[in-house]
């Protein structure tokens, strides 16, 4: 049985940012994740939704949908937005090693999550991110 | 996110304070360059950052690189638990000059 412990609407703009953030620590504790694993999950929600407003919309207008769904043995994290469908193969982290400004997003969301899915919409349009965390 | 700054013998330090994102951090990028711009040695003082997402770290990566390219010093002081935590998960907690404070780079 899965229950959704959150479900909110927001416009895709960064001063959503700090707003998004309360909502997964408030949620994740709900969850009953512990304080530590509470600021990794708030890292990878934070990134992706960096990653829907900057290179989904493209720094333009639009809205993104914030879940939490609880179902046995994990909690999913998932933001959803309307923009064009990303090819889900481009989305990649940089070589570490190569020291550059940015291109670290991805690597915080797949390393701070135990599992990452990416849903493309039917018709070309929208993305979803699903992030999951196990329970253990 | 609040960003100062300050000059203590050869450093212009840059205190970055609070929530460093996506939506601050073009603020703190811009404080950032403009001292080392100006020739100045930069600390930037993470003691009270409380969070700090990868364009907040983007843009010290970038002060590093511009520092390095202009043979200037470039470190982090003070880190706190919150931006070691990011520092840690972008493997650069090694790369970047880190010390718990300023006395401890002008005494270098």
């Amino acid at each position: 049985m899965s229950q959704t412990l959150i479900k909110k609407k927001f416009k895709a703009h960064t001063f959503q940012l700090k707003q998004l953030r309360d909502w997964v620590r408030e949620s994740a504790g709900k969850a009953g994740l512990a304080d530590d694993r509470i600021e990794q999950v708030v890292i990878g929600v934070n990134e992706a939704c960096m990653n829907i407003i900057e290179h989904a919309y493209h720094k333009t207008s639009g809205d993104i949908i914030f879940e939490v769904i609880q179902e046995p043995g994990k909690i999913i994290f998932q933001l959803t937005d309307f923009a064009e469908a990303v090819d889900s193969s481009c989305i990649k982290s940089r070589e570490l090693d190569d020291i550059r400004p940015g291109g670290l997003g991805v690597h915080f969301i797949h390393e701070v999550m135990d599992k990452v899915e990416y849903l493309s919409g039917k018709d070309g349009k929208g993305n979803t991110i699903k992030m999951i965390i196990t329970l253990t | 996110m609040e960003c100062s700054t300050r000059q203590e013998g050869k450093f212009m330090i840059v205190t970055l304070a609070g929530e460093v994102d996506l939506h601050y951090s073009p603020e703190a990028r811009k404080q950032i360059l403009a001292q080392l711009n100006n020739n100045y040695h930069v600390l930037v003082d993470l003691s009270g950052v409380e969070y700090i997402d990868s364009s907040g770290i983007a843009s010290l990566v970038e002060g590093f690189q511009l520092a390095r390219s202009k043979q200037l010093e470039f470190g982090l002081v003070g880190v706190s638990e919150a931006a070691r935590q990011v520092l840690e998960l972008a493997r650069l907690d090694k790369v970047f000059q880190i010390k718990p404070t300023i006395a401890e780079f002008i005494d270098h």
